[in-house]
């Protein structure tokens, strides 16, 4: 059995773990507000743009000389796989269910027979998915300096996976978040970003628009404006997910640290008055024995 | 008789409101929406957006950065990357 002294420093150790779980659980909740509100202020944005490009889509038909980001390359051999995490730890499964997601479907492409290739954004996940699939990650996009990536952050990475796929690097583009659905729940989300996924027919909308320029010119632009926006509402997603995770993380390890601190303090408890009877049974013996 | 007007960026949506009339900065030339404006499509000049809350009311401006416009049965709808 540990000594006194032992035990006494444990409980001490493990309270000072749950001072630092306790501070991280409050941080978590205080940036998850915030991150929660940025990520529902982008929704509308998202899904207005979403709708203008379904409409637009279904009234042009995909031809050769349509654009290659809808039209997509005709193949589907090299399958790019945007992985999407955050820069810290402490945040529960979170960042291992993203990446347990896009390996999974990695896994499902390479017995498929495609090639799989890999663009990460964030820290966090390089290191599992270079050792899984060494070699294969063509690259990534470091969030590190920037606290909150915004919408610059998302023009970055899509202007750099646009000019991979324009390089020819890839055929389809895939792309691995977290939604965020509560802060005891996150989903981890598949996407596909290239060629564009056109919605099924959104209702009767057969209206004559006038279209200015004409309606090529318009989804030329706005194609890669959705990429942008797509990538932009996952990284807000992302924000939102990772704080909410982070905060259920930190809770439960506050708590399990308290269980901890109960225990060893009463086993410290039983062995101080197992001392303390020892010493008076020798004591009586002693004097007993006079 | 009002145009149901909505100006929305990645991070918020900036305006939702009945207005008279907007001039928007088109690609192509400005061009002003009223109410029972036919559907129209068009990509936005970096510019500003007038907004006319009444007939007789001043315009209120708006600057706008890259953006897009839909004018369908419900409204007029302004996409714009940055706003404000």
């Amino acid at each position: 059995m540990a000594s006194l002294k032992e035990l006494k420093g444990r409980i001490a150790s493990v309270k000072s773990t749950q001072k630092i779980t306790k501070a991280k659980q409050m941080v978590a909740a205080a940036k998850l507000r915030k991150a929660q509100a940025a990520a529902e202020a982008a929704r509308p944005y998202a899904q207005r743009l979403e709708g203008v490009v379904a409409s637009l889509a279904s009234k042009v038909t995909v031809s050769e000389s349509s654009p290659k980001i809808l039209a997509g390359t005709g193949k589907d051999d090299v399958q790019l796989l945007v992985v999407a995490n955050g820069d810290k730890g402490l945040a529960g499964a979170f960042n291992a269910n993203i990446v347990k997601a896009a390996i999974q479907k990695a896994r499902e492409l390479i017995a498929a027979g495609k090639t799989v290739q890999f663009y990460l954004v964030g820290r966090k996940g390089r290191a599992v998915i270079n050792r899984t699939f060494p070699g294969k990650i063509i690259g990534q996009f470091d969030t590190t300096e920037v606290r909150t990536p915004g919408f610059t952050e998302a023009q970055a990475i899509a202007k750099e996976i646009s000019d991979l796929f324009f390089a020819g690097k890839f055929d389809v583009a895939t792309l691995f978040f977290s939604t965020f659905k509560s802060a005891l729940a996150q989903i981890p989300t598949e996407q596909q970003l290239i060629p564009v996924l056109v919605p099924a027919n959104t209702g009767p909308s057969n209206a004559a628009v006038e279209y200015e320029p004409d309606e090529e010119t318009i989804l030329a632009d706005l194609l890669p404006r959705n990429i942008s926006i797509q990538l932009f509402k996952a990284l807000l997603e992302n924000q939102a997910s990772e704080q909410g995770a982070s905060m259920s993380a930190m809770d439960n390890a506050t708590r399990n640290a308290g269980e901890l601190i109960n225990k060893l303090t009463i086993q410290y408890n039983r062995s101080r008055q197992a001392a303390i009877t020892t010493e008076l049974i020798e004591i009586i013996a002693g004097a007993e024995a006079l | 008789m009002a145009l149901h007007f909505e100006l929305v960026t990645p991070e918020k949506l900036v305006r939702s409101e009945s207005v008279y009339m907007v001039v928007v900065p088109g690609s192509e030339g400005d061009f002003g929406v009223l109410e029972g404006h036919a559907p129209f499509m068009s990509t936005v000049r970096d510019g500003e957006i007038q907004v006319f809350s009444s007939a007789t009311a001043a315009p209120e401006s708006i600057p706008v950065v890259g953006g897009f416009a839909e004018v369908n049965e419900k409204g007029l709808t302004v996409l714009a990357e940055k706003a404000g």
